[in-house]
């Protein structure tokens, strides 16, 4: 762990009543940091957040936020420092968007004029002066980040930041994000939409039931996954079946090939060397296949193990 | 520390505004005081002014089942509301304690409460005093607000109380009607039942006792002591003549409104959002 650790979770575990929502959770985020947390619903994501926000404690383990645990009274400084925004957050309704941006900021310790210049920077200071009742989801959800934005928070904690948010303000959202960060804003992205979100981050971590899946760099989690590369070639017909290089790699569809990471320039080399190639589409495995295949395999795990313990018995 | 609950506590009145209730509260108790006030004799028959104990006794009567349900009302969803639109977990994550996100909320709702009973009750004591210059009128009509505006605030934290409890708005505002209708009817008759069916009859102090476990019984001691006999009957003719002065009942008042509050603030401590 460096000096730049600005959240670390030990061990941490957490249970409702008897539901473990938690297990031996271990993860750390430095400073400047994009960390991306994928899971089904119910697979501990917002319980995460929340403890790292302190609005919970841990049954067992350690989690520490800017050097101290967030549920202590000595985090009451930083959680100034600290951006959220919840996942179906409904703000006041017969409220202005100034109204209940500027509560929110004065909370923090901050102004109206703090809470304008936010507004414009998401984009709504057009209908600041509007009942948050006539706003759209999409407004609403960019309310919600100027909301978190507050204060030029040093972590921020995005439970499904981008849902109904049009193109367009996702793109801008994203540059923000990416503006965040180069000011050195470590940021926790919670997201159900998985196209779109890999440029963002640094590392990535998969959560399901409560269990950490895998945490590390896509390139490392791409790795680790040993998923193919897909290569996609029109104009070679049949003679990649003849060719002893290429026939391993060939998929049911004579035009698609699997080949493993290692291999890709090789492969590729070899294709080029085909004067009549017409086309080809190289394609490494994205985070939706990364994240499929976690997923797969645990459970395909978990059913072997309960076939196991059923055979024991 | 006091920043924080001023920023929630002026939200809070500012809603109040908003939504008509300060204005809606003041004009239904101005209404109704100075009808009283003014109309109280029409039933024997006359229109004109009846004594000014009579006028304070005929409005604690009334306001004793309108206050608690106004407050009830205002406040029954304060924490539930928040908590079913997100807003309640996102205010966790502020630099602000549970205790200071409580009191905000009722220094917000409890000035609009008071401030509507000062108004609205007010009103009529000034017209009064206008006319009759009657320096009566000014302590009489004194010690009915104050005591006005404490079982409001006491409702506001009970109502809070059932907030914090209960994790849907349409079970809050059930148990608040169940509140209301226990301490407004439901306590009186049942010390009546008890007054009537025990053979030795319990003593004056002990039903004086009784009545210190509801907060709408005192607000109608404080108010009717001052009364002859011949206005009052039932349970509170016998309990009147206790010796319970009008300071102690007071600061029983005071603790009603505390204690719930005291309550509500363990609960949310203990609450999982």
């Amino acid at each position: 762990m460096t000096s730049s650790t600005l959240v670390s979770l030990q061990n941490v575990s957490k249970q409702y009543k008897k539901l473990n929502v938690l297990n031996s959770v271990d993860m750390h985020l430095n400073e400047g940091e994009v960390l991306g947390l994928f899971g089904h619903n119910g697979a501990g994501k917002t319980t995460m957040m929340k403890l790292i926000l302190g609005v919970i404690s841990p049954n067992i383990g350690r989690v520490s936020v800017m050097g101290v645990a967030p549920d202590s009274k000595e985090a009451w400084y930083m959680r100034a420092k600290m951006g959220y925004l919840p996942e179906n957050v409904s703000f006041y309704e017969q409220l202005t968007g100034l109204e209940v941006l500027t509560y929110f900021a004065k909370l923090k310790g901050f102004n109206k004029e703090h809470a304008i210049k936010l507004l414009e920077q998401v984009g709504v200071d057009h209908a600041m002066k509007r009942q948050v009742k006539t706003y759209s989801k999409g407004m609403r959800q960019r309310l919600g980040l100027a909301q978190a934005f507050i204060g030029q928070p040093k972590l921020l904690l995005l439970d499904e930041p981008t849902v109904g948010l049009d193109p367009i303000a996702t793109a801008d959202f994203y540059k923000t994000v990416d503006q965040l960060k180069t000011q050195g804003t470590s940021v926790i992205l919670c997201s159900h939409v998985l196209p779109g979100v890999e440029q963002h981050i640094d590392r990535a971590l998969i959560l399901s039931a409560g269990n950490v899946l895998a945490m590390g760099t896509l390139a490392e989690l791409r790795q680790q996954a040993n998923l193919p590369v897909v290569i996609n070639h029109t104009g070679l017909n049949g003679c990649v079946r003849d060719d002893s290089k290429l026939s391993p790699f060939m998929t049911q569809h004579p035009s698609i090939l699997h080949v493993p990471e290692h291999e890709k320039l090789e492969t590729l080399r070899h294709l080029l060397a085909y004067e009549y190639l017409d086309d080809l589409h190289v394609e490494s495995a994205n985070l939706e296949q990364v994240y499929q295949h976690y997923l797969a395999n645990h459970s395909a795990d978990k059913a072997t193990l309960k076939a196991n313990g059923k055979g024991t018995k | 520390m006091m920043k924080e609950i001023l920023t929630v506590a002026n939200k809070e009145f500012h809603d109040g505004l908003r939504n008509r209730w300060l204005i809606s509260i003041t004009v239904i108790f101005a209404v109704l005081s100075i009808g009283l006030t003014y109309f109280g004799a029409a039933a024997s028959g006359t229109v004109g002014m009846v004594s000014l104990s009579t006028t304070v006794a005929s409005l604690a009567s009334l306001a004793v089942f309108l206050i608690p349900l106004i407050a009830l009302l205002l406040s029954y969803d304060s924490f539930v509301g928040e908590q079913e639109s997100g807003t309640l977990l996102l205010l966790l994550t502020y630099p602000l304690s549970k205790t200071q996100l409580l009191l905000g909320k009722f220094l917000g709702q409890g000035s609009i409460i008071a401030l509507a009973t000062l108004l609205g009750f007010g009103a009529s004591a000034v017209l009064l005093f206008v006319q009759t210059s009657n320096t009566d009128i000014i302590t009489t009509f004194g010690m009915f607000i104050m005591s006005a505006i404490l079982l409001g605030l006491s409702f506001t934290a009970i109502a809070y109380t059932i907030s914090l409890v209960v994790s849907e708005k349409s079970k809050a505002a059930g148990f608040a009607l169940i509140i209301w209708f226990l301490f407004a009817l439901a306590f009186d008759l049942a010390l009546l039942a008890l007054l009537v069916s025990v053979d030795q009859g319990i003593s004056q102090q002990g039903l004086t006792q009784l009545m210190m476990l509801n907060p709408a019984d005192i607000f109608r001691l404080i108010n009717l002591a001052g009364l002859d006999n011949s206005d009052v009957n039932g349970a509170l003719a016998i309990a009147i003549k206790s010796s319970l002065s009008q300071g102690q009942l007071i600061s029983i008042m005071i603790v009603w409104v505390i204690a719930p509050l005291v309550i509500a603030n363990l609960i949310f401590k203990k609450k999982n959002i």
